[in-house]
């Protein structure tokens, strides 16, 4: 197993690399941290001709609180993300999410960016983007334009991302007060991709109605899915066992047909999205009546 | 072909100018080129671990990254550990605590153990788990693995605290 050939080379700014995408369209590959594409390399099912390696632009590479959201640069390694006391302390759900994420070895070179640029639909962190809501920031030959999470993730590997445009930033909104979460995953040993994924929040007023929920099932089709009707089924409600169950019934009944492949059919995916729906609804409630 | 690239690196210390294809892995520079065998390849796609090594001292998969990557850089490898024929600690709480039997997958996991005891000396059990998650090992079990590490963890405090080097 080892990569076809291909050039290779390492722009130190922006610029540069809208440059060279301009000039090789989509014969060129960005080369982040490598933790998917490496291995997509190794077995050959992906033939770049040129590999763009964006790891020697500096700026980068920087986790920011800002104003009701943590921005993070593209080129930030997973395990910089993990061992940031700013991410523990202001938002846990995006360092629950990263721990989710293969291991510390992988974490070490993987980077945030990478993640949501690749946009593998069983991922944690395209599911955490499009769960907050995140707004991706990309530059191109007509300048830089922010992407909000809905529009950005099209189909299995595929983004809005124009053939020219780089991601450069990733801004997570924090959570909201009163505000629960939780994270739900079935994988056959801890690290691999989730055979099906929920990342829920649930904020609650002070009587304990649900004034917002947001569900987001991943690894059961082409990119992680928000599930809004299941959402609506819980807002307005004090939400326990019945309420759960009706919405994860909904969430996963709502979902085209999951992937089916080696490690499990899309039976199986359907009713396993049901069953964690329901967990992470509890705990994200139970968490949320907690919660400051 | 493609265009070779020149590139330059420490490895265990000394600096190493080597020409390369661009498509060259860490793994098969370290191997090939500068005849370190001790860092193995397993499955080469990032998920078995053997071929872990320290990157600017990281423990990161040299199988899935490429030597051009790693052009300026330090990296460190097994062979570093013992010293003049000295087993280093936690290679000798490997043996005393049969951490290893085939011995295949022993270079990835010290490289591993190595980066989570220089960050974290006194490290959780938690934190020993996450580490040795990320490295597969098909004859030992983890259990005394894990023993080792704790082991090395005393050997290590222990030299410390006599004033050693390691």
């Amino acid at each position: 197993m080892k990569p076809p050939p291909f050039e290779y080379t390492a722009p130190t700014s922006i610029p540069e690399v809208v440059a060279l995408l301009q000039e090789h369209d989509f014969e060129a590959k960005i080369l982040a941290g490598g933790q998917s594409l490496m291995p997509l390399l190794n077995m050959r099912l992906a033939r770049p001709s040129i590999l763009i390696d964006v790891a020697r632009i500096p700026d980068l590479d920087y986790i920011r609180a800002t104003d009701g959201s943590i921005a993070i640069g593209a080129m930030t390694r997973q395990r910089s993300v993990e061992l940031a006391d700013t991410v523990r302390t202001s938002h846990p759900l995006l360092y629950a999410t990263t721990m989710h994420i293969a291991h510390p070895q992988n974490r070490n070179q993987g980077t945030l960016g990478g993640s949501i640029a690749h946009a593998d639909p069983a991922a944690e962190y395209p599911a955490l983007a499009l769960l907050l809501d995140a707004e991706m920031r990309a530059v191109g030959p007509d300048g830089e334009r922010t992407i909000t999470a809905t529009d950005f993730f099209i189909t299995y590997l595929t983004t809005s991302l124009e053939a020219a445009e780089v991601l450069t930033e990733v801004r997570l909104p924090l959570l909201p007060p009163r505000t629960g979460w939780s994270i739900q995953e079935l994988t056959r040993r801890h690290g691999d991709y989730a055979l099906a994924g929920v990342m829920a929040t649930i904020t609650l007023d002070g009587g304990g109605q649900c004034t917002e929920a947001r569900l987001v099932l991943f690894g059961v089709g082409a990119t992680p899915i928000r599930a809004s009707n299941a959402e609506q089924m819980l807002i307005g409600t004090k939400p326990g066992q019945t309420e759960f169950v009706a919405a994860a019934a909904k969430a996963s009944g709502d979902l085209d047909e999951p992937l089916s492949d080696v490690h499990a059919s899309a039976e199986y995916r359907r009713d396993l999205a049901r069953v964690l729906t329901r967990r992470a609804l509890a705990e994200a409630t139970a968490n949320a009546a907690g919660a400051a | 072909m493609a265009t070779p690239r020149t590139i330059t690196l420490s490895v265990n210390g000394t600096t190493h100018q080597v020409t390369v294809e661009p498509r060259t892995t860490l793994v098969d520079l370290l191997r090939g080129d500068l005849g370190l065998t001790g860092t193995h390849v397993g499955c080469e796609h990032g998920v078995c671990g053997a071929c872990t090594i320290l990157w600017n001292g990281k423990a990161v998969r040299s199988c899935i990254m490429l030597a051009v990557q790693a052009d300026g850089s330090e990296v460190t490898t097994v062979e570093s550990m013992a010293q003049d024929g000295e087993l280093h600690p936690i290679q000798q709480a490997f043996m005393e605590a049969h951490g290893l039997q085939c011995g295949f997958c022993t270079p990835g996991f010290l490289m591993s153990i190595s980066e989570l005891l220089t960050r974290s000396p006194d490290p959780t059990d938690e934190e020993i788990k996450d580490t040795l998650g990320g490295q597969i090992c098909r004859c030992t079990g983890y259990q005394s693995i894990f023993t080792a590490v704790r082991l090395a963890i005393k050997k290590l405090a222990d030299a410390r605290a006599a004033g050693g080097s390691a």
